[in-house]
């Protein structure tokens, strides 16, 4: 079972190198995005908020390589990647048609010491994410789901994710799951959904919702926004703006290469 | 399409920059030399774009890092950080 | 130790076949224009901008937009090729031929020298030996796809130079030095060729 031990951070690991892991599962998330279980081999554990790179290598040499967030906490010994969909990408639209359980693919990670949350730190989280942005940010939510209840309430979070339509989002049914737990708070906003019988926001996220959603700045709170570089530009500044500390302000942006 | 919804940011390069650093080097505050902005190099802008790697300055967009691999060398440019102060543990006594 | 490859199962990338002799090696055709920038992309008014060729004895010629738009124009149709291994056949282009640039800056008493540095808003550089850029190699584009050249490619004029690789062609160029001696650019003090033909695969120092 890999551990991930508190006082050696993971950012510490020896040697990044590529191994090749083991497809042991996939799931179905929405119909543009796909989580791949992985078994790899002599993994140490990782943090959450890391990624790990792919690398995809054809049989003439052709090459691809991309950055998946690690959707798994820390605790699983198996690492998740949920992969979106990019319809003219590369390396996605292989992930999703083609690798089935029983694949190899080469991985190397976990890797990251900046965007990256432990439970051991107290004090509130805000979390923002936009469209898939919401994977790493899941598995910091996952991560505190597994901690005991006094250190869940010294880590209370709230979630403010973005997405298009209720189909887009990703991990809905686990959301409103994790939602049931006092220390946890989700927000959803849709920006293009038809449906009347939606009632819950209906727009970008902009300075109001934040002020809204956020822990007020007397409470120190730290924030991790990710998703398409505008949103994260965009909600680091209102977020500053309304007194969060940008220190504690932390972004991490996906581009749509696919 | 445009380019600056492709930046990606320091958190993109970590790969690489761990295989120059020997440590993830995310976390790590750089002083730009053109115009002393401190900033996480996770949260500097990133302009690779297969390339190699480009870190800009958030503050006034000087180039503080360039990192290209080509066969046999990996050449590194730090000439814009004027300082890195990369977080480690405690001194042990050797 | 040498890194043995994990073949993907079942993975080979997308590209339509392209006619034979038309690629260089080690590239695949691409229909997209991928938009790379080793920076932000600079906004300059056209009130502002010029352009100028430069000796190292401190000769110089320029032009405002106007006079540059003044000039010949020529609507070359090229095929491109980026290091980065896409090529994108039949771009079609409109700007001013750097022969005509060079022979009214020499007749301004301009020195010629063997090689150049190209220079761009936001401070991008890349270099080049004369030769490539003369003869009907090389042009000031201000056009693209008939219309105006897009602030993300290059806009409101980059250097085109289709025969080598695409780096050489400098985005929001603004002007030329013409050095005695090869002074290295932006990608070129980082490994990259210094003269880049997509034919001889020459992408990093060392190529032959």
């Amino acid at each position: 079972m890999a551990q991930n031990t508190v006082d050696q951070p993971a950012a510490a690991s020896p040697r990044l190198e590529w191994r090749v892991a083991k497809v042991v599962d996939v799931r179905e998330e929405t119909p543009r995005a796909r989580t791949l279980v992985l078994d790899v081999p002599q993994w140490l554990g990782h943090s959450a908020g890391q990624h790990v790179d792919v690398r995809l290598v054809a049989e003439d040499g052709y090459q691809a390589q991309r950055s998946y967030s690690i959707a798994s906490p820390p605790e699983d010994a198996r690492i998740a990647l949920t992969v979106e969909r990019l319809d003219d990408g590369e390396v996605s639209p292989y992930l999703i048609d083609v690798l089935r359980p029983g694949d190899g693919l080469e991985v190397r990670g976990p890797i990251g010491g900046y965007f990256v949350w432990d439970v051991m730190q107290s004090g509130p989280v805000l979390l923002v994410a936009g469209g898939s942005g919401i994977v790493p940010l899941m598995a910091m939510l996952r991560h505190h789901a597994r901690a005991d209840e006094a250190r869940r309430a010294r880590a209370p979070m709230r979630l403010l994710y973005s997405a298009r339509t209720r189909a887009d989002v990703i991990y809905g049914a686990e959301l409103a799951q994790l939602a049931d737990d006092p220390t946890v708070d989700v927000t959803l906003t849709l920006t293009r959904e038809a449906s009347v019988d939606w009632s819950g926001h209906r727009r970008r996220i902009d300075r109001a919702m934040l002020e809204e959603v956020s822990w007020p700045s007397s409470e120190n709170p730290r924030a991790f926004v990710c998703g398409p570089a505008p949103l994260v530009e965009s909600v680091a500044t209102q977020l500053v703006e309304l007194g969060l500390d940008p220190a504690r302000v932390r972004t991490e942006r996906f581009g749509p290469t696919g | 399409m445009q380019t600056e919804e492709m930046r990606l940011d320091g958190n993109a390069a970590a790969g690489t920059l761990r295989q120059v650093f020997a440590t993830d080097v995310t976390s790590a505050l750089t002083t730009c030399t053109a115009c002393g902005a401190v900033s996480p190099v996770g949260a500097l802008l990133e302009y690779g774009h297969g390339m190699g790697i480009v870190l800009r300055c958030t503050g006034c967009s000087a180039v503080l890092l360039r990192v290209v691999r080509s066969p046999g060398w990996l050449r590194v440019d730090t000439s814009g950080i004027a300082v890195m102060a990369i977080p480690v543990g405690p001194i042990e006594p050797h | 130790m040498a890194d043995i490859p994990f073949i993907a199962r079942g993975f080979h990338s997308r590209r339509p076949a392209a006619p034979p002799g038309r690629l260089p090696p080690g590239q695949y055709e691409t229909r997209d224009f991928p938009v790379l920038s080793a920076g932000p992309t600079p906004r300059t008014s056209l009130t502002t901008w010029d352009f100028t060729i430069s000796d190292s004895r401190g000769h110089s010629k320029r032009w405002s937009w106007y006079e540059l738009q003044a000039l010949p124009h020529e609507t070359p149709t090229v095929d491109i090729h980026c290091v980065t291994k896409w090529s994108k056949f039949d771009t079609k282009w409109e700007g001013v031929s750097i022969d005509t640039l060079l022979h009214s800056a020499h007749e301004a008493g301009v020195d010629k020298n063997p090689f150049i540095v190209a220079f761009c808003d936001g401070g991008y550089t890349t270099n080049l030996p004369l030769d490539d850029v003369t003869g009907g190699k090389a042009w000031v584009a201000f056009g693209y796809d008939g219309k105006a050249l897009p602030p993300e490619h290059g806009g409101p004029a980059r250097l085109l130079v289709p025969h080598l690789y695409f780096w050489k062609s400098a985005k929001w160029v603004r002007g030329l030095r013409l050095v005695p001696r090869d002074e290295q650019g932006f990608w070129e003090q980082l490994g990259y060729h210094d003269r880049g033909d997509p034919w001889r695969e020459q992408r990093y120092q060392g190529d032959p």
